[in-house]
């Protein structure tokens, strides 16, 4: 298939491995994060990791946004869907995410409406075939899915809707990485910049972790020789000294990102002091909430919300999965009491969490496998 | 380090095997998946209360002896939406899925049931056109539908239509076919490319505004594997690919017959529209339903043979060989991907899927 064949060519990868090898200093090791939970998806579907040498270790990121909503969040949306005549929209992903007393699907098992939708520009559709329902859409994301909820917190105002509004859970990248950077247990020689969300912020808001900190970032692209070149480009950096932003996945990505996409986000959105994320707790100005201009489709402001803060489950190691301190089969749940069929974290739920995507896809002995794969 | 989560990797499995428990109190979308919460649901709750030697092997069809007789029973409920899809509709899928589950088990398909459950309002002429096709499958498939049973529920109460339908088969010939037979050394072959029907029907409901020039792969499969079995006697076990997909049957086999199951992604027959719009939607085609597609395990060194047999059949024209089975890590199924790396492909998770069947 094209545009999507050309990526994944066995033939480039080994070529572009066996340079990466090249530039392995001996006796050292390379450790990357791939923020993005899309690198995640990819490296574990493809088997990526089985082209790298055992120096070189990918650690997986914060960027699934699924991963990083707090359970408070989804009971206050499950609180949202209970009051009478409301109808809530979601992202398939949020389905299985456990609150505090069961997901989406349990609640549905209860008797709300809440229903998956691709775009939330259908919740709008949704509106309009159900005057008298109080639609809400959760909504959920990084800077990539941000303009969307802006377009139609844009074109809800503009129809004059009174039945819709948006129970805002976007997140932004940088405070997240920022966090990670300041973490005093984590030792990292650079970062896999996140693809999607770069075609909206560009590449200008990673140039500290560069200059300040002194990690090389190599914004990505999705498809497995993406990743691949970009660990070559990051190897290379360090190979000759340099610590600079990169752009990998020029295709797509203009080094200023999308000016439109900004400014609709500015005009609806507008960053909250704090934010709880999963297992990273409370990092200022990472969140966005919609603007006072339009508290009419703020679901924040249209419902009473209980806002309690739920703690994570004790035996739940998400926060240090998602700082990349520990891998996912090292917490102590992981596989046993926490399954994607019944997780207790989120990075077991969406197929772009680094634990699911472990267990899913990775979870047996390499070695033996190719024993196996070879005879 | 590989120690140590060799060991963890080791506590997982011994989880795995535990039995099966049901920890919702409620029934979700995800029972009816066809992924792990069905195979929950199936094992903890009905297999626990009906629980006999004729259930528990749990294939498409229960074998039974009736007298001299050896014959095979099956049933299944069709609940698609939309009713009427390229391809196909609800009548067809509801023979052709019997047919097929009858097939899969080794019998010659001779007589369905069907029971329809309509809502108040449902329109006479829409019932004609699905009977009719229900006719036209029959015939196509050599099976008469012999006795049936109607209920109306008031509007609002179902969703137009349900058809449910029973099929009874005759086995001959001595071969036990059955999951648990699958060994090392065999072959695993499809009939055909995967996720047709899964990804037509996800269009059909038009709320994805994708178009692709794709109809459903309903079809009755007794003919071809018929075919299959004259040809060779290597065949140990069959799965038609509905729910859960290509996916699930290797899981099945690769758990119930404790082997590993490798099959090579580039080897695997996909359309390139069910590609592209698996690839835009995020699903993967191993997953995706079939209704006219089944997965044979076959002794290795009759898989050419198998291949052959299959290709001369209009049905299993594009047939292949997509992996093997090996001894070594059982419960497995491992992909070697097209990329060049490996992973494992598990059981489905009760992924949100609308009604495809």
């Amino acid at each position: 298939m094209r545009f999507v064949d050309e990526f994944r060519d066995a033939e480039k990868a080994r070529a572009l491995a066996s340079k990466i090898a090249g530039l392995c200093a001996p006796g050292r090791s390379y450790k990357f994060m791939e923020v993005c939970g899309g690198h995640t998806h990819t490296i574990y579907k493809h088997g990526l990791e089985d082209y790298l040498p055992e120096q070189v270790q990918l650690v997986h990121g914060p960027g699934c946004p699924v991963c990083v909503i707090p359970m408070g969040r989804v009971d206050d949306a499950i609180h949202i869907a209970r009051q009478p005549d409301v109808l809530m929209t979601s992202f398939g992903d949020m389905m299985r995410v456990p609150g505090s007393g069961g997901n989406f699907f349990d609640s549905n098992a209860e008797g709300t409406s809440i229903r998956m939708v691709y775009s939330p520009l259908d919740s709008l559709k949704i509106a309009r075939q159900n005057p008298d329902r109080q639609v809400v859409f959760m909504a959920i994301g990084f800077e990539t899915t941000a303009p969307s909820t802006a377009m139609t917190l844009l074109r809800a105002a503009a129809e004059g809707l009174e039945n819709f509004s948006v129970f805002c859970n976007h997140v932004t990248i940088v405070p997240a990485i920022k966090a990670i950077l300041d973490s005093p247990d984590l030792r990292l020689d650079g970062f896999i910049g996140p693809g999607h969300v770069s075609t909206v912020i560009g590449c200008r808001p990673y140039e500290f972790i560069a200059a300040e900190y002194g990690k090389p970032v190599v914004v990505a692209g999705f498809e497995p020789l993406d990743i691949l070149q970009s660990i070559y480009m990051l190897m290379l950096q360090l190979h000759e000294g340099r610590s600079v932003v990169e752009n990998q996945y020029s295709r797509v990505v203009p080094w200023a990102g999308n000016p439109v996409a900004l400014r609709v986000i500015n005009q609806t959105m507008q960053l909250r002091p704090y934010f709880e994320w999963r297992g990273l707790g409370f990092i200022s100005h990472s969140a966005l909430r919609v603007r006072d201009e339009y508290a009419a489709f703020d679901a924040e402001a249209r419902f009473q919300l209980p806002g309690l803060r739920v703690a994570d489950p004790k035996a739940c190691q998400c926060g240090e999965v998602l700082k990349g301190v520990l891998k996912p089969w090292e917490c102590k749940v992981f596989g046993t009491a926490c399954t994607p069929e019944t997780p207790i974290g989120t990075c077991m739920v969406s197929p772009e969490g680094a634990c699911a995507a472990y267990y899913n896809f990775g979870r047996f002995s390499r070695k033996r496998v190719q024993e196996v794969s070879i005879g | 380090m590989i120690d140590r989560e060799q060991q963890v990797l080791d506590r997982i499995e011994r989880q795995r095997r535990r039995p099966a428990k049901v920890r919702e109190e409620r029934i979700t979308l995800s029972h009816g998946s066809g992924g792990k919460a069905s195979h929950t649901l199936v094992e903890a709750v009905f297999l626990e209360a009906f629980g006999n030697p004729l259930l528990a092997p749990l294939e498409d069809a229960a074998r039974l002896r009736v007298g001299d007789a050896r014959l095979a029973l099956t049933t299944d409920s069709y609940v698609v939406s939309p009713l009427f899809f390229p391809g196909g509709d609800i009548g067809d899928l509801a023979v052709n899925g019997t047919v097929n589950d009858l097939a899969v088990s080794g019998a010659t398909p001779l007589y369905l049931t069907c029971g329809f459950i309509l809502e108040e309002g449902f329109p006479i002429a829409d019932l004609t056109r699905i009977v009719a096709s229900m006719r036209a499958a029959a015939d196509r498939a050599g099976v008469m539908i012999v006795t049936g049973d109607t209920k109306v529920v008031q509007r609002g109460k179902a969703d137009g239509c349900y058809v449910n339908t029973a099929g009874i088969g005759i086995l001959e010939g001595s071969a036990e076919l059955g999951v648990s037979a699958v060994q090392p050394g065999d072959a695993i072959l499809v009939s055909g490319p995967i996720g047709e029907h899964g990804v037509t029907i996800m269009l059909a409901r038009g709320e994805l505004d994708i178009e692709a020039d794709l109809v459903s792969d309903t079809a009755p499969l007794n003919g071809v594997i018929a075919e299959l079995l004259a040809a060779t006697s290597g065949v140990h076990a069959m799965r038609d690919a509905t729910r859960g997909g290509v996916a699930t049957i290797l899981n099945e086999m690769a758990v119930d017959a404790q082997v590993s199951v490798i099959v090579d992604e580039d080897a695997i027959p996909v359309k390139a529209e069910v590609r592209g719009a698996s690839e835009l939607l995020g699903i993967d085609p191993l997953y995706v339903a079939c209704e006219g597609r089944f997965v044979a395990a076959v002794a290795g060194d009759q898989a050419a043979a198998a291949l052959t047999a299959l290709r001369k059949h209009p049905l299993g024209a594009e047939a292949a060989v997509i992996g093997r089975v090996a001894g070594d890590q059982p419960g497995m199924v491992l992909l070697n991907t097209a990329f060049g790396g490996t992973r494992i492909v598990d059981m489905l998770v009760g992924d949100p899927l609308p009604r495809i069947c």
